[in-house]
């Protein structure tokens, strides 16, 4: 390709990286080296799913010990609200990374660059809710988990409606006996998704670096569409724990 | 010269780019042997920690008279006392073995080595991944190093809840992290060998073609990444626990410990496989290429690995007997003797090639008779231990320490050591000396069953494991296991001379010394930086002996069938 360039006056246009890529010199062709990436790739989202397998795990065994205990909290100490507006970034976020590997199939580099960004804004605003409007207010409350929990305000809440509705005390004390397991199993789950979230903007930090060297192009858009990969699973992850969560 | 005909040890112009082309290496076969000096050295380390124990159960711990204590060799002070360094020293040597040594040991660095030349390959999938989890594996392993030397663990290497996850002494938040890292270069490793078996077979070579080596490595390969996961998010629990207390293990604070046993053991006991397959994928090559006879059963054997894998994933509960409900106990004790018949299959298999075989004696084919003895007992009394009402007289017993060793050390230790010597000529084309390799065996073989099968009589009268001190009766049998255990570490440490002699002043090596016909006995030996001058093709089988002549080896050094005389 020496297409000319008129916005250089007439010199050829520069060659990108993506242009002359082939393969790793130890693979017998392309096609393989793609098939090996992706077979690679979706192996580590095997990992992943079972690495949160355990939280969903452990969820599961108190959720059904104490079923009432965990609705309750539910309602008192999440806001479906914020969960909801987080579900939607992260899905919209999903969208636009496939706009950006598309913009790569396509070789059209801005449009990389542009819906990457989009993506790190999603991600960035995620994060900025969880923990400006989710764990700031909680740690202040001293909503924390396992020993480090007071019951604060949720003691007098609670007490209040017994005092009202004519219930012994002792007995409307020990339907939340449990919350703090529920707020250990939200903080560490939620927490472990939310790094899952930083090192999505991290290797999507990379990728932008990257697309702007040239190095996505329709011959080579394999680690594009890899960061893609992963980024869907954080996003999926997100899908259960909204519901299980949020929505109890 | 190019890249294409010079051996992969052959240093660089320079000291420093010699050095540099070490530890910035994206070789396969480099990596491979950075991954054997590191899980030697920590099977050394693991190792004197074993030896440790031994010592101070020389004689029972005892208060006389007067208030003096005798019998304790562990008294090192610092803090502790002697009980403390003994849970110290037992909990250490089952964490380095398992962790450092044991689940590396045959796929990180003898499958690194041959899974990519057995296929035909240049290197494995992802060569930058598999030399980052070589330094992830460092980390790792420098992790549980810093919690060694900062006051230890106590906890066993199971880390059961709530005492690891409450316990004030030594550095438990160390040790699990290092535990937990060590888990990522393990799945790495697996990523790298399925997505190579997958894409970079030689044109040609179809699954049944594999040498089944690399079917054991695939299976491995598999419950690495399948169930290290699972170890991982306990073990991130366990911290967890310890920085926040969050209490989901803590029965104080509402939790379930038993739930951090399930956990633990869906990882550990698929993990379990993880140690023995690759043993079994070693033991497969050996016996066919020194019995010089085609594998009976390929497919079997191929298979049972697959199977394996797939059982190891519902046993998990066989090890809480004495903490799940009876329902769960009778189908757990069923499942587990599923894994009875695969493994069944592969031994009757390999007994039945060395049938009418021209078995040679030497010491990898050595080593392969020992671990058909020690690993059949190792099995044989898993069932016992499976069968709920005998384990319930046997569990936490010596009898099981008895068991797992047998399997693991009479198993893949046994089975390593052989493939050391069975591919030590091909790594570093040097040849190792026959007689102290069989002597060093028959040391390992001897010191192995003297220090272990003591402990099957042990635990049938009632030794309970992990503890300093014992009622005097057991004396006389605790003193045989201790002089086993150093027959055993005599026997490696003449392993270790044998070897070290070799590299230093050892005849080189022929290509092909036992007449192999797998790939990695066409390369050369040391093989070139690419493996292969040019890509290899596929003509025969991997097990086609007596048929086919072994590359590079003289007319009627090893003869067909037809060249043999008829019996």
């Amino acid at each position: 390709m020496t297409a000319i360039n008129p916005d250089t006056g007439g010199q050829p246009a520069k060659r990108e990286p993506w242009e002359d890529y082939t393969h790793q010199h130890h693979w017998r062709n392309g096609a393989d080296e793609f098939d090996a990436a992706k077979l690679g790739m979706w192996l580590f989202l095997a990992t992943e799913v079972l690495l949160f397998s355990g939280f969903f795990c452990a969820y599961f065994v108190f959720r059904m010990q104490f079923p009432e205990n965990w609705h309750e909290a539910s309602r008192y100490y999440l806001s479906w609200e914020i969960g909801f507006a987080n579900t939607c970034v992260l899905l919209l976020s999903s969208f636009t990374v496939v706009l950006a590997i598309r913009a790569a199939q396509l070789g059209k580099k801005s449009h990389i660059l542009f819906w990457l960004l989009i993506t790190q804004l999603c991600a960035g605003f995620f994060l900025v809710v969880k923990l400006g409007w989710e764990y700031w207010p909680k740690i202040v409350k001293d909503e924390l988990p396992g020993a480090n929990f007071a019951y604060g305000e949720r003691a007098a809440h609670v007490l209040e409606h017994a005092a009202a509705n004519g219930i012994d005390q002792a007995v409307a004390m020990n339907e939340v006996a449990r919350d703090h397991i529920f707020l250990s199993l939200y903080w560490v789950t939620t927490a472990t998704h939310g790094v899952h979230v930083l090192v999505g903007m991290i290797v999507f930090a990379w990728c932008m670096y990257r697309a702007w060297r040239g190095h996505y192009g329709p011959k080579n858009y394999i680690m594009l569409e890899n960061c893609g990969l992963y980024w869907h699973i954080v996003d999926i992850i997100w899908i259960f724990v909204f519901p299980l969560y949020y929505l109890v | 010269m190019s890249h294409h005909d010079v051996s992969y040890l052959a240093p660089k112009e320079t000291g420093w780019k010699t050095i540099w082309s070490w530890i910035f290496t994206v070789d396969h076969k480099k990596i491979g042997v950075m991954y054997l000096a590191a899980v030697l050295l920590a099977f050394l380390l693991g190792g004197i920690f074993a030896i440790a124990l031994r010592l101070e159960l020389w004689e029972p711990v005892k208060t006389l008279a007067d208030g003096t204590v005798t019998g304790q060799v562990l008294d090192l002070g610092a803090g502790a006392t002697a009980n403390n360094w003994y849970n110290r020293a037992f909990t250490l040597h089952g964490t380095v073995m398992v962790f450092l040594f044991i689940i590396p040991s045959i796929p990180a660095s003898l499958g690194n080595i041959f899974l990519p030349i057995m296929l035909g390959a240049k290197d494995v999938a992802f060569p930058k991944l598999n030399l980052f989890s070589w330094y992830v594996y460092v980390f790792g392993g420098l992790f549980a190093l810093y919690a060694i030397l900062a006051g230890g663990v106590e906890t066993g290497w199971t880390f059961y809840t709530p005492y690891s996850s409450t316990t004030e002494w030594g550095s438990v938040t160390a040790m699990v992290l290092g535990a937990f890292i060590l888990g990522f270069s393990s799945i790495f490793t697996g990523m790298n060998f399925i997505a190579t078996v997958h894409k970079l077979r030689t044109p040609g070579m179809g699954w049944f073609d594999m040498p089944l080596f690399v079917w054991a490595l695939y299976a491995t390969s598999i419950i690495q990444v399948l169930a290290t996961p699972v170890l991982g998010i306990t073990l991130l629990f366990i911290v967890f626990e310890r920085m926040f207390q969050v209490g989901v293990f803590d029965p104080a604070l509402g939790g379930d410990p038993v739930l951090f046993q399930h956990f633990f053991w869906f990882y550990s006991h698929p993990a379990v496989y993880i140690m023995i397959l690759p043993g079994f994928g070693v033991i497969s090559e050996m016996i066919a290429v020194h019995c010089q006879k085609k594998l009976f059963g390929y497919k079997a054997i191929a298979f049972s690995s697959i199977a394996i894998a797939a059982i190891s994933f519902l046993v998990w509960g066989h090890h809480m007997f004495t903490s799940e409900t009876p329902a769960a106990n009778a189908i757990f004790s069923a499942l587990t003797f599923l894994v009875a018949i695969p493994t069944a299959i592969k031994v009757f298999n390999w007994i039945a090639t060395m049938y009418k075989a021209s078995i040679a004696i030497n010491t990898p084919m050595l080593y392969v008779m020992a671990f058909l003895f020690c690993f059949t007992i190792g099995g044989l009394t898993g069932p016992p231990l499976a069968t709920l009402a005998v384990d319930i007289h046997l569990h936490d017993t010596y009898f099981v320490v008895a068991h797992f060793h047998y399997v693991m050390m009479g198993g893949t230790v046994l089975a390593f050591i052989g493939a050391l010597h069975h591919w030590w000529p091909k790594i570093f084309g040097k040849m190792y000396n026959e007689f102290w390799g069989m002597m060093g065996c028959t040391l390992v073989f001897v010191g192995f069953n003297v220090t272990f099968f003591t402990q099957f009589f042990l635990g049938t009268q009632g030794m309970p494991r992990r503890y300093a001190t014992y009622i005097e009766e057991f004396t006389s049998l605790h003193q045989i296991s201790t002089i086993g255990s150093l027959i055993l570490a005599l026997g490696l440490f003449v392993h270790l001379g044998n070897f070290i002699l070799s590299l230093v002043s050892g005849p080189k090596a022929p290509r092909n010394p036992w007449g192999g016909l797998t790939f990695e006995w066409e390369a050369d030996a040391p093989p070139v930086e690419h493996n292969f001058p040019k890509e290899p093709v596929i003509v025969h089988g991997p097990y086609d002996y007596g048929t086919v002549t072994p590359p590079h080896t003289n007319p009627g050094e090893f003869p067909l069938n037809d060249e043999r005389p008829s019996a």
